[in-house]
């Protein structure tokens, strides 16, 4: 009779693990790290090789795994660490579809969610989930106010369209321009994959509008933006928090030359007055991500990881002295705890979350950068 | 309005309709001959592109392994029939074909200095990498099932763009890269500028298409292909090898498709999917020509992409679908206006 004794053993060993795990906070993460994601998630993944393995007294253990950009394998991700690694906090979603995949299994478990993409949940689910990514219109106030004391009064809009961000984008500036007496639109649209952009442009030439916002990531909103400049076009050029990077730059050369851009604190976290709180972060940051991974690979979506921790760092001490990890107290506790935590300083900015607010930003989360001389100048952190 | 914006508009769409002329061309080649409808055509402009990107950084493209593992698949299934056939004596001639010289040009590649050869060069290079792959994925994918229906061989079309697709995905990344052009600047005649790049593009298509008419008029074959395509039975009975017609037809389409992607990957970035796209326009063109005219199909193509230029001034937001329901009334008029005679399948 080898069998029995054998299973006998794998299942003492298996609920030896079990309890060792519930003296330790676990924290699930699943990110993209491979796939058409990997952009995005796999700074995230990354990050988290950067994090403690023991905090406040506790041993930390960090699940990590990875969805291949597919929302199936984030919902089978959040139900094994709900039903079997039993988490204390999750860390997922490196892309909407991501997020909604996790929000509703954490929030029937009643587990905080630490969403690393935007979103628009609502009920029980927004109850249990943490944005780490500005909301777009934080992103946009800036850029309106920019224009606004420029005397501009039109503004067209030159983007990724009919697209999740280009729409996000459009529905957030359609009802506020109004208020900085501008006039929004007409509106262009294009495709990441778009080999060219002549038509929209030579449209936009013919309207002659006061400033173009250009919506867009990294290369082709370099394209835009260059096209924009060779065709002659003289007002004023804007871009979003999708579009700077070392590609923009790179491709854009000297036609992106003068532009505007909105950009979270991190990108820039040298040139941030010492007094925002996100420069120390962002520089410990900085140094410990290029530290391991080489120069210039520092991105701003590893950033809303490092923001993930910096919550839960903050709300863990308080939720032990109600609870032991493990236990849906706990759970409630850190939930709890993460709402109600003041300034939080992140590298993206400093959270203030409340019951109504999961975003948690101000107008810390966020810089107006202008390219100067080839580079990225802070010219405003309003 | 005015004519300087329909010149700007007109040279836009004409560069890119010449690149999906290109592709409808090898469309039509490629479904005349086999009745293959070539879905992962777009992945070879990908291919192309990344390549060649991947070259001009100085690293050995990852593409050239995956060239080595489809030769040494290819070999595998020759060397497997070679012997079915008692013909041992080919094995040899197999194993050299199928993966010595793509080992050999992966050894050439890991030595050379990539980044400092001169761009015909790394053209060239590209080329060596990218085109072999038509005619060992014809080897691998299409010959077994070589006799089936027009619906087998699209589903396994499906499949093999599928795949080359996430292979896009693993060798280049998920971000685009872009080259640098072959001639910088431009050219203004009149009230118009051209840029180079743009030339370079017109020019070389053209210079294809010319090439492409006189290898099917002038060369042995050349005829053979279009003899295959014109009655299969009968051109086995000619002594034409319907395999020898398929592998050259594929590696003519993964020649079209990597120097498609050469072509344009100066003008905008490339990305591992971008392709795909790029063959769907193609497609529209090669269907206008109901995939079997080669004129039709190029003029098609330009059309689309002038259509293309167009609704992108005039409603950006739908230029897609203008283009893409085109296909609706040209499908519509070709029922109208031909007979289409069932043919026989098997």
């Amino acid at each position: 009779m080898k069998l029995p004794t054998k299973k006998l053993a794998v299942a003492l060993a298996a609920f030896g693990l079990s309890t060792a795990a519930l003296a330790d906070i676990t924290i699930g993460v699943s990110v993209s790290a491979t796939g058409p994601g990997a952009v995005l998630g796999g700074p995230q993944k990354n990050t988290t090789e950067l994090f403690p393995t023991s905090f406040a007294g506790e041993k930390i253990n960090w699940v990590v795994l990875d969805d291949a950009s597919d929302p199936t394998n984030t919902a089978k991700n959040i139900a094994k660490f709900i039903t079997e690694t039993k988490v204390d906090v999750i860390m997922a979603g490196t892309t909407t579809p991501g997020v909604m995949a996790a929000a509703g299994p954490a929030a029937e478990s009643k587990t905080p969610l630490i969403a690393l993409a935007p979103n628009r949940l609502d009920g029980e689910k927004f109850k249990w989930a943490f944005t780490m990514p500005q909301p777009i219109g934080l992103m946009a106030e800036p850029l309106l106010e920019h224009a606004k004391s420029k005397g501009y009064k039109t503004l067209a809009f030159l983007g990724y369209h009919p697209d999740a961000y280009g729409e996000a984008w459009i529905k957030t500036l359609e009802p506020m321009a109004g208020k900085y007496g501008i006039t929004f639109g007409p509106i262009e649209g294009f495709a990441r994959t778009d080999t060219s952009v002549t038509g929209q442009v030579l449209k936009l030439m013919s309207v002659k509008p006061d400033a173009v916002i250009v919506v867009a990531s990294g290369a082709p909103a370099a394209m835009a933006h260059s096209s924009l400049s060779e065709r002659g076009y003289k007002g004023q050029i804007y871009q979003t928090h999708g579009a700077p990077s070392p590609v923009f730059l790179k491709n854009g050369g000297k036609a992106v030359e003068n532009g505007v851009i909105v950009a979270g604190p991190l990108l820039e976290w040298e040139q941030l007055p010492d007094s925002h709180l996100s420069k120390k972060v962002g520089a410990e940051y900085a140094k410990a991500y290029e530290g391991k991974y080489g120069k210039d690979s520092l991105s701003s979506f590893g950033g809303h990881m490092w923001d993930g921790w910096a919550i839960t760092s903050r709300a863990i001490p308080v939720a032990l002295k109600k609870a032991k990890p493990g236990t849906e107290a706990f759970r409630v506790a850190l939930r709890d705890a993460i709402e109600s935590e003041r300034e939080i300083a992140g590298v993206h900015g400093v959270f203030n979350f409340s019951p109504t607010d999961h975003s948690g930003f101000d107008s810390r989360g966020r810089v107006l950068l202008q390219v100067q001389g080839g580079a990225f100048k802070v010219i405003s952190t309003k | 309005m005015d004519f300087q914006i329909h010149l700007l508009l007109i040279q836009d769409g004409v560069t890119n309709g010449a690149i999906y002329a290109l592709l409808s061309l090898a469309l039509v080649l490629v479904f005349a001959v086999t009745r293959v409808i070539f879905i992962p055509q777009g992945e070879f402009v990908a291919y192309g592109a990344l390549t060649l990107a991947a070259i001009q950084a100085g690293k050995a493209p990852p593409t050239v392994w995956f060239l080595v593992a489809l030769g040494a698949a290819a070999a595998g299934a020759d060397i497997w029939q070679a012997v079915r056939e008692s013909r041992g004596s080919r094995i040899p001639a197999i194993l050299g074909i199928n993966l010595g010289l793509p080992l050999a040009l992966a050894g050439i590649l890991q030595v050379a200095p990539l980044a400092t050869l001169p761009l015909v060069v790394q053209v060239i290079l590209t080329l060596l990498v990218v085109v072999p792959l038509g005619p060992m994925i014809y080897r691998l994918a299409y010959q077994p099932v070589a006799e089936a229906t027009v619906l087998l061989l699209l589903i396994v079309s499906v499949a093999v763009h599928l795949a080359l697709l996430g292979l896009g995905l693993f060798f280049f990344g998920a971000e685009g890269t872009r080259t640098p052009s072959f001639t910088d600047g431009s050219l203004s005649i009149g009230p118009a500028t051209f840029q180079y790049q743009s030339l370079w593009i017109i020019g070389i298509t053209v210079l294809l298409i010319v090439g492409l008419f006189a290898f099917f008029e002038r060369t042995l074959y050349g005829k053979a292909l279009r003899a295959t395509a014109i009655n299969r039975t009968g051109a086995k009975l000619m002594g034409i090898s319907t395999d020898m017609a398929g592998k050259l037809s594929f590696a003519l389409a993964a020649l079209v498709g990597a120097f498609s992607g050469v072509l344009v990957s100066p003008v905008t970035t490339i990305y591992y999917d971008t392709g795909f796209l790029m063959g769907l326009k193609g497609f529209v063109g090669a269907i206008i020509g109901g995939l079997a005219s080669y004129p039709i199909a190029s003029l098609g193509a330009v059309m689309v992409g002038l259509l293309e230029s167009y609704s992108s001034f005039w409603a950006s937001a739908y230029k897609e679908v203008i283009v893409f329901t085109l296909i609706i009334p040209v499908l519509v008029w070709r029922s109208l206006t031909t007979h289409h005679v069932e043919e026989e399948e098997h």
